[in-house]
Formats: C-alpha cells, structure tokens, sequence
C-alpha cells in the first residue's frame, strides 16, 4: 500500500474512484480476493446492512448498486415486468453475466418488497451463496426491537462465519466497528466539507470516491477518503453564485453520474443528498468496547436518522424532516430526485414535500431510472429552479 | 350470497353509527389482521384494502386514484393506497353508502407488504390520531424462527395491546379473546373443506374468482365472530351439496357446467372489471380450482388454525403465515403443490402493478414452475383498481391462446 504514504493529487484519487466505479467486472474485488487467499467476498443490496458483520467474519463487504447506465440490459429484462424499478434487473444482469460471481454471501436489506424478493430470487439463482434477508426492525424500542436485532446480527454472524470459517471473536467484532467507525467519521467530514465548501468538494467527486469506498476494503477507502480531504485544503477553488439545494429520494437505485453532474452545471450546489445512504445510515458511533453485538444493535435502534425505508414513529416527523434538513445544510431548496416506480420514495414524497411546501421551500420533482441517457431535460428543470431560487432570494 | 350481503351491509351500519354508539373503530390492514383481538376490546376493524377494492367493483376507484394524483400522489405506486386517500378527500363515503368513522387507532400490521407502512403514515397525517406498528418479520429462509415469534409476541403484550387498551378504554381480557379465537378456528375448517373442494373433478368452486367472495368475510371483519361461523357452515353445506351432484361452479353468466379447463392462479384478481374478467374464463369453460390470492389473509390450507389455548401465540403464527409474508422459494413451492394436489392443466399469473410484494418476481416464479411442473403457464398483467391498467382485449387474447396451447398440448399427449 506504498501508494497511500505518499500524498495522491485530488485528480489521482479520483481517477481512481472512477475506474472502480467503472469497471463492472469488479476486478478490485476480484484481485483482493487474489491477494488474500482463503478469504470472501459478501455483497450486500441497499440501503443498510450492518457491513461490520462482513468484515468480522471475514469477508470484503461489497456494495451492489446495479450497472446504471454502463450496461445493456440483456438477461434482467425476463425477470422483472415494465413497472418495476430498474434496479433489480440490472442486479440480475450483473449476475447472471457471472460479475458477481465473486460473491460467496448476499445480504438484501429490508428496504423494500422488491429488493426482498430478490432475496428468494437469488436463493433459486444461486443455491451456493449464503442469502440472508435482513430485516431490520421498524421501532426505536430498546427492548424487544433491540433484542430482535442483535438476534439477526447473531444470526448472520453464524451463518456468514460458517461460509467463511472464521468465528469471529468480541475482539474481531470490536476492530471491525472501529474501522467502520472511522469511515463513517470521515464521511461525515466529506460531507460537513461540501455543505460547507460545496465548491470545493463537487458531489461528482465525493459520489465517486464514496462507491469506490464500496468495493474496496474499508480501510483502504479510509485512507483514500484522508487524502482526498487533504488535498482539497491544499487546492481551494472559487465559489459561485450557485443556489444550495438538498437532493432527496436516491436512496436506493442510484442516479446516473451524469444527472449529478448535470444538477451541479446547472448552477446548483448539492449540500446535502441520499446518495449511497447505508454509508451514513448511522449517525453516531457505535461502542466498540463492551458486547459488540449488542452495541451494533443499540446504535441501530438509537440512530436518529429518518429515511423512507423506515417507518417513521414521530407523527411530525415526516412533516418537519426536509425542514430540518434544508435548515441543517442552508439549503435553499430541494430536488426531489427519485427512481421510477421505486415505492420507498415516492409514497414518501407528497408527505415530504408537503412539510417543505407549507415551511416555504421551493421544491421540484423529477424521476429518473440508473439507466437514463438523456439529461437536457433535467439540466432545464435544475437550471430554471438554481435561476428562480435565485430570484426569490433576491426578491 | 344474500348472508354475505347482509353481513357487510350491517358492519358498514354498525361503523357509521360508531361515534353515536361510542363504539371503538381501528384501522388495519387484511394480512396480518388481528381482528379477534380488536373485537376482544369491543372495537369494530375497518380494512382500507377492502374500501379499495370495493371502490374498484363500484367503478369509483378511477375518480379517487386521479384525486390522489391531484394531490400529489405518484402514478408509479399501489393504487389501493391511493384510491383510499382519494375516497377520504372526497367525504369518506364508505362502499356502504354511509360515511366511514375516523379510527380511534391505525394498527399498523406490517405484514409481507412494506408499503403498508407509507399508507398508514399517509393516514396519520389525515386523520392525527394514534398509530401502533406491529412488525411481523418476514420468512425470509422459509419459515417462522422462534426468535421471531418471541418478537410478536413481545410487541404484542408491551405495545399493540396497550395501544388498544388506551384507545378503546377497555381492559385486555384473553378469555374474550379466546372465544373469538374459538369461533375463527370452527369458520377456519368449514373454509378449509370450501377451498379444498376444487379439488373434485369437476370442481364445484371457483377457487379464484368465486372465492375471493367466500374469503370475504374472514379476510375482513367477520373472523372471531359468530356470523363468520354461520356464514361458513351454511357456505359449506352448499358447496358439499354442489359437489355431491357433480354440480360446476356458480358464475356471474350462471352455473358453470362441462369444465374444460383447470387453472391454478397467482396474483390478485382486477376489481374495476372483474366480471368482465372472469367471464374471460367461464366463456372458455375454464375453472380456477385453487389460487394464492385467496391466502393473503391466511393460509389455513396447509393446516393452520387459530389456537384459543395460545391466544397470542397463535395471532403470530397467523400473521406470519398470511401469503405474502412467505417468500419466492415458499410460493413456489405452493403453487406447484396446488398444481398437482387440484389436478391443474394449466397455471396463470395475473400480475398487478400496483403490487412490488406480489409482482417483483413473478417471472421467476413462472419459470420455476413451469420447470418444475412441466406446465407452460400463462401471465396477464392488469391492475387491482386503475381501470387504466385493464386492457380487456390484450388479456383476452393472451387467455385464448394459452387456451389453444392447452388443448394443443392435450392432443399432442393423446397421440
Ligand atoms: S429503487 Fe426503490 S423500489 Fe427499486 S429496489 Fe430500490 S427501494 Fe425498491
Ligand atoms: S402493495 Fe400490494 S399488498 Fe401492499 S397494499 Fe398495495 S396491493 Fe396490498
């Protein structure tokens, strides 16, 4: 790891992130893989899944976000009928063109009916892979929610651990928090950098740097993550007269590189967003002293963050969310961003949007699929509502 | 049937006069229903699924999902939720006639189907009042774990009865709960000897189209209860009676006499033109002998009754074995056991767009059995309640040929 004791130019660090983000084969995982014989890969859907317990026993975590707009869609069309998301099918093309086959453990998260019955989609597709549906719990109950979910971290653990042979110990687990402590800290740091220096840290670079940070061991990405914060510091750029807006509603099915890119040519800073929202989906650290499990499951049931793949037990909450989070990131407005036919976000939205519209915020709404080619028409939309934003403000 | 008529008719009565009679009323949802606890605190369940669906037959679904859309709501997503939010927009007119009462508690089952969460925290918006979410862990390696029914029942005792405690100002009482427990196992056999019926050759039910009427009652408010029972005794005695005779299944156009086809269906009928639809089939002769929609609101087929000597372990179990709380490989394998036990020449898949947790899949699911049974099956996509999403002659078209396929394939045996 030489490469990382002498300091990467922000342009190194990125190109490095796009290829990774590239390359559908995944070769980074396949050559860790190499250099580490004995060992396996466990991939998990999104959005949340406890990448600790991955670690712990032994496997590289690998997120799998589908192939957006780098893939042709031959095999995953005869799985899923027009109306459903793009997603899965792209996840299944990936599969079943062997991408993935690299893949000894798939965790699918509860994050929607889809991606859970993908789960028993892969467990005909691929007898051979550990397939484990996570399903979180949906109340902040220290008691029985908290119980329940250490009991699921148990039992992935057991089943991860008999894939991979290693048991891992408290200790094990302990070290495997700690480091993702750390990369949640440092992303919470890309992200207090660009809502407050959103010139300085463009959200094409910290999208990518962030999905490189899915493929590649945690603490590669950690060191990454450090370079690149350092030499954004040591390379400021000129702010402009961009409006600040909150991109919400790609949790899951990401957006494709270039409808971020067209938001922010626009003319809008995007300073807050749910871009590869399991990175971040724990806000606090978690203890890494104590019984790890049920420190995993306290910080999950303790975590305040809000999303549309949980169920919101504060009748306010929706109703105050965008509010709280335009004010927390000075945003001035919000795009909500979502995928086609993707049930999470848009059961969400007239709920969300409608908490932002009676706080006066101004808001747009378009759909996208992973896969869409043509941006015109949401570099107008972005464009027309940086301009008005502007104009109100001015007003 | 004229009982079931009356029986709903009385329930929408009993709900309208709810807040003269001071009666309770609690909103939740038909899989994963809790309805004999909810009447153990005297309170009356209303099931916004069922107003949808009601609301799709009564041919009002199209104003009120484009209401919905007014106001914001996506044409990408489950057209119940947004029919139901469009009836409550435009007066709450129940398919009484009458005008639903606001629910003194949402309980939020949450049972196979993750935008039933999205629906009720859409409701609690409208109507600010108490919301108890009751999480049923789905089985997602194939059955029930015993850490996960420890959770229900957990949530059960320290959440869910307290909620109905505080909303319906009654004290939990399991002996009340036990004998509704006691009258939803007696209605659960005579259902049992109902469905399995199709399994005669020819059947004397229609295990799809016919049966989402039977099911009606124990799907909605009449589980636990005293009519249920009745209802499903005299239902019974009719199909034993039909069966005996060698008699076809009543249909909309009249009896169904000379089965030519029998089909085993997955997936929810289309209410908005639902005669239509199932004309479709008794047109061709064909008969539905058994179908998985018809377990959304609990699988009693495979053996399962509710158990008044384990009064809320058994609420558990049921809520965890409603249909789409079971996954892809158990549907499966339901299915292909339904093609063989009811001697099906053919399967078909209606899929609806509104539903991620019945549809996403669904084409794995017709290769699985069709590699596993042999038999090619058939798939139709519609909606349950946007008539948008109905197009009559695509469906009847596809029908007609996998009818001819059917027959081609009989002579090609025969030879
Ligand atoms: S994009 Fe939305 S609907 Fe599709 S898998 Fe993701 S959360 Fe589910
Ligand atoms: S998504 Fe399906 S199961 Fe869920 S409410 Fe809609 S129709 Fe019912």
């Amino acid at each position: 790891m030489a490469k990382h004791d002498e300091l990467m130019t922000r342009t190194a660090i990125v190109d490095w992130a796009r290829d990774i983000f590239e390359d559908l084969d995944f070769t980074v995982v396949r050559q860790w893989l190499e250099d580490n014989p004995g060992r396996k890969a466990g991939g998990y859907l999104p959005v949340y899944a406890p990448r600790e317990v991955l670690h712990a026993t032994g496997f590289l975590p690998v997120g799998i976000h589908g192939g957006g707009d780098r893939i042709e869609i031959i095999r995953g069309d005869a799985f899923y009928q027009s109306y459903i998301c793009h997603l899965p099918r792209s996840v299944i093309e990936l599969a079943q063109s062997g991408r993935l086959d690299m893949l000894s453990a798939v965790l699918f998260p509860s994050t929607c009916d889809v991606i859970r019955n993908l789960s028993g989609m892969w467990k005909l597709l691929y007898p051979d892979t550990y397939v484990r549906y996570i399903d979180v719990p949906q109340v902040p109950d220290p008691g029985a929610s908290a119980e329940f979910w250490a009991g699921e971290l148990h039992h992935m653990i057991d089943g991860l651990a008999e894939v991979s042979g290693h048991r891992p110990t408290d200790v094990d687990l302990q070290r495997s928090i700690a480091v993702y402590n750390e990369a949640r800290a440092v992303i919470r740091e890309l992200y207090a950098l660009r809502r407050d220096r959103p010139w300085d840290v463009p959200t094409e670079e910290l999208y990518l740097l962030l999905r490189a940070g899915e493929s590649v061991a945690p603490e590669t990405f950690i060191a990454h993550a450090k370079q690149y914060i350092a030499a954004v510091a040591a390379d400021p750029k000129r702010p402009r007269d961009n409006s600040r807006v909150v991109v919400v509603g790609a949790f899951c099915e990401q957006p494709p590189l270039g409808l971020i890119k067209s938001i922010e040519r626009a003319g809008c800073y995007i300073v807050d967003d749910d871009f590869l929202l399991g990175n971040r989906f724990l806000t606090t650290t978690v203890r890494d002293d104590g019984e790890p499990v049920r420190a995993l499951a306290d910080a999950f049931i303790r975590n305040d963050m809000a999303s549309s793949v949980l169920y919101e037990i504060n009748p306010l909450g929706k109703r105050n969310l965008m509010k709280n989070r335009v004010a927390d990131a000075k945003a001035d407005g919000i795009i909500f961003a979502t995928p086609s036919f993707c049930d999470p976000a848009l059961l969400d939205q007239p709920m969300l949007r409608d908490g932002a519209e009676k706080a006066g915020i101004p808001c747009i709404a378009f759909k996208y699929a992973e896969n869409t080619g043509q941006f015109q028409q949401f570099r107008e939309q972005a464009g027309t509502f940086a301009d008005s934003i502007k104009l109100w403000g001015a007003a | 049937m004229v009982l079931q008529k009356e029986m709903i008719a009385n329930h929408f009565e009993l709900l309208a006069k709810a807040p003269e009679t001071k009666t309770p009323v609690v909103y939740t949802f038909v899989p994963g229903n809790l309805t004999e606890l909810i009447r153990s605190f005297g309170a009356l369940p209303v099931l916004p699924e069922i107003n949808a669906l009601q609301s799709g037959m009564r041919k009002q679904s199209g104003d009120y999902i484009a209401e919905a859309e007014r106001g914001g709501h996506s044409e990408d997503v489950c057209t119940y939720v947004k029919c139901d939010i469009g009836m409550m927009r435009s007066g709450n007119i129940g398919p009484g006639g009458t005008k639903l009462p606001k629910p003194d508690l949402l309980l939020l089952s949450y049972t196979g189907c993750y935008t039933f969460m999205k629906w009720f925290e859409l409701l609690r918006e409208e109507y600010d009042c108490p919301t108890v979410m009751f999480h049923v862990p789905y089985q997602g390696d194939g059955k029930l774990e015993p850490e996960h029914r420890e959770y229900m029942l957990r949530q059960l005792r320290e959440t869910v009865i307290p909620a109905l405690e505080k909303a319906t100002g009654n004290k939990y009482d399991e002996e009340k709960l036990r004998h509704h427990l006691q009258l939803s196992a007696q209605a659960e056999d005579d259902l049992v000897a109902v469905l399995q019926a199709g399994k005669q050759v020819p059947s004397p039910i229609d295990g799809y189209f016919g049966t989402v009427y039977y099911v009606g009652p124990i799907f909605s408010a009449f589980r636990g209860t005293q009519e249920g029972v009745d209802y499903y005794k005299a239902l019974r005695e009719e199909v034993e009676e039909r069966a005996m005779l060698g008699l076809g299944p009543i249909t909309p156009e009249g009896p169904l006499e000379g089965e030519k086809y029998r089909l085993v269906v997955e997936g929810p009928p289309n209410w908005t033109h639902f005669r239509d639809f199932w004309k479709m089939f008794a047109d061709e002769k064909a008969v539905v002998v058994a179908s998985t929609y018809t377990k959304v609101g609990g699988t009693y087929d495979f053996g399962f009754r509710h158990n008044p000597n384990d009064p809320l372990g058994t609420l558990a179990d049921y809520c965890s074995g409603c249909y789409t709380n079971l996954n892809l490989p158990s549907r499966i394998d339901m299915i292909c056991n339904y093609i063989k036990e009811y001697k099906a020449d053919g399967f078909l898949i209606n899929s609806v767009k509104s539903c991620n947790s019945f549809s996403a899949g669904q084409l794995m699911i017709l290769r699985e059995v069709e590699k596993r049974t042999g038999i090619p099956g058939a798939f139709i996509e519609s909606d349950l309640v946007d008539p948008r999403y109905f197009s009559a002659a695509n469906i009847k078209n596809r029908l007609e040929s996998y009818f001819q396929m059917i027959d081609a394939r009989r002579a090609g045996k025969g030879a």
